[in-house]
This record gives structure tokens, sequence and C-alpha cells, in this order.
């Protein structure tokens, strides 16, 4: 059996000729799709069925309900409520300050080179997370830390501390270091869709500045300014890179939990619990990632 | 357009599943024949092969050995691999250095059957002791000189080096430290690191160890270390930085509890770094050398593991401020290094070695209360 004899797409009774004549280059780009569903196959599929078809098994291969039900111990709903608390935090400062930034720079117009050097650097800096990202900070904010050193012999100030880079709060600091510029990139383009018309009318209207925000700006943006909270959420929830650099103690957030799990030389056979918490991930990622597809389609209403 | 989907996905399945048959054929690399005929893979003792000649002959044979979770800058290991690359004119592979002990079973398991699967383990006590059925009984030619509490009898592990649990110090920037409760003072504020999350590191967990026996515990009651760094969190000493030879020559983790030999490491490249066993509160602990049953290359692994057990390679161990497991005998006979041997950080008091028993116990509890006082 040939790979184009799978993907000749089955007929469909009662489509439209109008819709039957385009169909015929389906073919073709399903064939120049078969790249990524293979790559959503091997790198997305086969994980996620691993991942639950782990979380109900025992060390010893049979079904359990154990691994699920040790969520539900003190270490690992703390470092679930951490998570939350870390995620929701960041999103939501990251979702205001990156919103501020957003009307900022739109403001100074569109031929402005410090717009487009803005939006670009937010583009790099969206993804500048991770082990450079952590690095980065311990050499700024760390007990030798450039700044730490610099603040203390200027005037006598101690930002160190007792270390409070390596735990929630230092978390909380590097993640907004790159949930601003996410911000900044999803909610550019909805700031953008305000169309200059509607505030005309509302200005012919006699409608104030302050008006027009309250009772057409901000209902418009709200949506696109609820669901890219949400992405930031889920950025933030599944980072993993940044906090095991920093963080090498207590186990603060679910991810860092799963390694716990995984590598502990302590507790052994704990490879399926780290199944189940990343179930748990999942799960609050897919309620999340679901929310922020019903906002998105009430934001396209308006942006079209 | 939904019924379209499913070919799509079985062709993009088909794709893939053709890529994977296309895999190399696996590597069995067994077949390293002895003298006497048995494989290599099956031999116990240096006898099966003849002599150490014929074992030499048969490990450049095969030309490789790979080893996993050996850091360069703990016990001396960057030495130790070159030395015997050098000696026998043996490539040796080392995959992963910082990874954990658990990690070192699961790349045997997921790589088994590869030519890339380690050869030789170097494990945590729970860890070695929960997989033994993983490892290949091998008697080295020095076998009768270690201690029998630091071998299984069959040999199919064999501690290799152990070391006391110590607080090492930059004596420049913090004042000397001569017990555990010295490091509640405020001079220690956000300073004080221990080496790694004892809920899976076997070096963190012997310092919380050592500060559960200082302050009343034992190896049955580790309460009293956990609680001590409770203590320290609260009083803002504790730094909850991962330190390595890097952040000790930086300065970023001024006063470290680990095992002694990996302070002896740091002081290599700080001269006002000291180390001390406080007294009193003596924690040792050996780690386990065994050799993997399914060794891609099994003369290797074993001319490995009579190299380690040579005078020689426990020298090498001694060199990395180790203490070797033949270390007594060797000083008897005479063919350790006597200045390397005095040079070892005095220990006042006997040592506490938690049983395997211990350890579960003091893990579990570790993971229950753990995260509550340092989180």
């Amino acid at each position: 059996m040939s790979v184009s004899d799978l993907a000749t797409p089955a007929p469909v009774a009662g489509t439209p000729p109008a819709i039957g004549a385009g169909r015929r280059t389906s073919l073709g780009s399903y064939l120049a799709l078969l790249p990524f569903l293979g790559f959503l196959l091997v790198f997305l599929i086969v994980p996620t069925v691993t991942v639950i078809v782990g979380a109900f098994r025992g060390e010893d291969g049979g079904f359990t309900l154990g691994n699920v039900r040790a969520l539900t111990s003190d270490a690992a709903l703390n470092a679930l409520w951490k998570s939350i608390l870390l995620s929701g935090s960041t999103a939501v400062i990251g979702a205001v300050l990156g919103a501020v930034l957003s009307y900022l720079i739109l403001s100074l117009g569109p031929r402005s080179l410090l717009r487009r050097a803005t939006l670009s650097v937010c583009g790099v800096l969206a993804q500048f997370g991770g082990v450079t990202l952590a690095f980065a900070f311990i050499s700024l904010l760390a007990i030798n830390g450039v700044l730490t050193q610099a603040l203390d012999s200027w005037i006598g100030l101690d930002i160190y501390g007792s270390g409070w880079l390596f735990g929630l709060n230092g978390l909380i600091v590097v993640y907004i270091y790159f949930q601003i510029p996410l911000m900044v990139i999803v909610f550019t383009p909805a700031l953008e869709g305000l169309r200059p018309q509607w505030r005309e009318a509302a200005v012919n209207l006699g409608a104030s500045s302050s008006q027009y925000w309250r009772q057409v700006g901000f209902p418009l943006l709200t949506p696109a300014f609820l669901g890219s909270m949400l992405l930031l959420f889920a950025n933030a929830f599944a980072a993993y890179a940044t906090a095991a650099v920093l963080v090498s103690q207590g186990n603060p957030i679910t991810p860092l939990f799963i390694r716990s799990a995984l590598t502990s030389e302590i507790l052994l056979g704990q490879a399926n619990l780290g199944f189940a918490l990343a179930l748990q991930m999942i799960i609050v990622v897919a309620i999340v990632m679901a929310l922020y597809a019903l906002l998105l389609r009430r934001t396209a209403r308006w942006m079209r | 357009m939904r019924k379209t989907r499913i070919p799509a996905l079985l062709a993009a399945a088909a794709t893939v599943l053709t890529l994977a048959a296309c895999a190399p054929p696996e590597d069995k690399g067994n077949d390293t024949k002895t003298e006497s005929g048995t494989p290599a893979g099956e031999a116990t003792s240096l006898a099966d092969f003849g002599d150490l000649d014929t074992l030499v002959k048969a490990a450049q044979d095969e030309g490789e050995l790979n080893v996993i979770a050996l850091p360069p800058d703990w016990a001396n290991y960057e030495e130790i691999i070159n030395t015997f690359s050098d000696k026998y004119d043996i490539e040796v592979n080392s995959d992963q250095p910082t990874a954990a002990s658990q990690e070192e079973i699961t790349a045997a398991e997921d790589l088994k059957g590869t030519n890339r699967a380690p050869d030789v383990f170097d494990l945590g006590q729970s860890v070695a002791l929960a997989n033994t059925d993983l490892f290949a009984p091998y008697k080295v030619e020095t076998f009768d000189d270690i201690p029998a509490e630091f071998k299984d009898p069959d040999g199919t592990w064999v501690n290799d080096y152990g070391g006391y649990m110590s607080i090492g110090y930059d004596s420049a920037k913090v004042p000397d430290v001569t017990s555990l409760e010295d490091l509640l003072g405020p001079e220690f504020k956000g300073k004080v690191a221990l080496n790694g999350n004892p809920t899976e590191a076997g070096a963190a967990f012997s310092g919380v160890m050592m500060a559960a026996i200082s302050n009343g515990g034992s190896a049955d009651d580790i309460a009293p270390g956990v609680d001590f760094f409770g203590d320290l969190k609260k009083a803002g000493n504790f730094l909850p930085v991962d330190p390595d030879s890097a952040t000790i020559e930086s300065g970023q983790t001024p006063v470290v509890i680990d095992w002694d030999y990996l302070g002896a490491a740091a002081a290599a490249n700080v001269d006002t770094w000291k180390t001390v066993v406080p007294e009193g509160a003596v924690v040792a602990g050996y780690y386990y050398q065994a050799i993997n049953a399914d060794a891609p290359h099994p003369a290797a692994a074993r001319l490995w593991q009579e190299f380690l057990y040579s005078d020689e390679g426990q020298n090498l161990w001694l060199k990395g401020g180790a203490r070797p497991v033949r270390g007594d005998a060797m000083a008897e006979a005479g063919t350790i290094d006597a200045d390397l041997w005095g040079a070892l950080p005095e220990v006042a008091g006997d040592a506490v070695i938690p049983t395997n028993e211990q350890t579960e116990k003091a893990g579990t509890y570790l993971a229950d209360n753990w995260s509550k006082v340092i989180s």
C-alpha cells in the first residue's frame, strides 16, 4: 500500500460543488502536511498517551489508582498550588504591563523606529527563557551579582537578602522577564484591530475620551486581554528549564517535583508518580487552552 | 473535512513506522570470548580469562568502554578515566557526567542491547541495592582485601570509595566553623548550601543525616536534621543553590555541606577553602561499583574494575580526597600514598553508616516534610 492510497480523502456526500472543486488541491496539501503530522504523532500524541497510560500503572506494570491518589499528598498539592500561584501572578503582572507597553508603542505611530525596534526585541525576549535567562539573573542579582555588589558598595543596600532569587519570589521576577514581551506580541494585533472609525463615531456622538474607552475600547479588548493572559498562564505553567537552574531545593513547582520523582536516588520507584503529575499538568493546560480558544472566537468577531 | 483526518494520520503513522523500521540493527556486542571459551560477559574473575594480559587483549579488541555519571571533579574521576584510557589504549565514552544514580539505571534499561549502554555503574546505596539483578557478579584480583561489609560475597557489587559528611567553607568569607550550630549565626546569612535536594541526592541526604545526629537524632530518626535545616532557613542562612566546583570557585556558595572528598576537590582552586568533619556527628557513606550484566563491552568493563581496585586505581581515588575501600589493607601493606592518606580530614568519634532500611525510612520522612520546611 502506498502512502498516497492512504491519504486520498474519502468523498463526502452532499458537499456543495463549490467546495468540492477546491478539494482537488487537498491531496497535495495533505502530503505537504505529512512531516508535520508525523512530528505531532511522535512528539505530542505518543508522549501524551504514554503519560496517560503510565499514570494508571503501578511499578509492577498492573493497573492502579495509587499514583493519582498520591497527587493529593501535601507535597504534591503544595507544588501544584505554588505552580498556579507562580503562573497566575506572572500572567497577571505580565498581561497588565505588556498591555500598557503595547499601547505606548502603538501610539508612536506605524512608522516609528522605536516601535519596530521594540516589537523585534519583544519577539526575541519572549523566547529568551531557559538556562541563559537564569544565568543572566544569577550574574545580576545573586551574591556575586553585578547589581548586588554595586548597590552594596555604593549605598550599602543588601538586595541579595537570604537568596530570595533561588525560591518562588525569584521565579516570579525571572518569569515576568519573558511574560511581558510575549504579551506584547500576542496583544498588539488586538490593539491594532481597534479601528479609528469607531473612535470617530463615538466622538461624533459626543463621547469623551474616557467614555470611549469605558464603553467601547475596553469591552472590545477584554476577550483578547483575558485570552492573552491565559496564554501567558500556560506558558509559565509549563516552563521548566529556568526553574530547574534556579531552584534545587524543596521542589516548589510541579515540573520540579516531576524531576524529583524521576531522578531520586533516595526514594525509588516513583516514575509512575511522575506520569501522574504530568497528567495533572496536561489537564490544567488543557482547561486553560480550551478557555483560550473560546475567548479567541469571541475576539475574532470584532477583529475581522 | 473531518473524515479525511484519519487517512492523513494513518499516512503519517506509516511514514514514521517505515522510518523506525530502517533504524540500524541492534548491536549485541556480548560476543567477546575468554580463553576458556565462556563469553566475557559471564566471566566472574580474572581466572576465567587466563591472566591479566589476556583480559587486556580482549578489552583492547572491544576498543571502547562506556561509563556514565562520572563528574570529572568528583573523586578525581577525570584523571582516573584518562589514566585508564592511556594505559590500555581504550577509548572511554563518558556519558551524562552529572546524571544521578537512578538515571544510570534508566539509561541502562533504555539503551539495553545497543553498543551505547553503560558498561559499568557508580551508584548510591539504595539505587544499587534495588537493582542487583542488573549487575554481573565479578571478583577483582584484590577482592579479598576488601572488608566483608563493603562487598557482596559474590562480587555482584563492591563499595568503591567513601568519605565523611563535612562542612566546607571559604575562611576568607566566613568565620571558622567547628559545628553545625555555628551555621545558625548571623555571619552566615544566605551562605549555607547543601549539595543537592535530600529527597533526590545521596550527598544531601547524608547532610541532613549529619544534622540529625548532631541534634540528638540518629540513623533511625532524621527528624531533628530536617528541623535543623528549617531553623537554618528561618534564620535566613539557607542558600538553595546546588553547589559545585564552579559555584565554590566563583564565591556563590561560601559554605557547602557535602562529602569531604568533594570539599578537597574544591580546595584545589580556592586556597582559603577549609573542610571540617563536625565532632560527634560523623556520617560515612560509600558508593557502589558494579558491572552492567548487559555490558556492550564486557571485557573492557572487567578490566576497568581490575584497574579501579588495583593499587594504582585506589591511589587515584585517594588523590581526589576520597577514601578508597582497600585503604586500610593498602596502608598495612605499605602500598598506599602515605602523604595523601595522612592528609585526609581528621575524624573524632564513631562513624554512622545508615543501612538501606534506615535510608528508606528516612527518605519517606523527607518526602513528606522536606518541602514544608524549605520552600
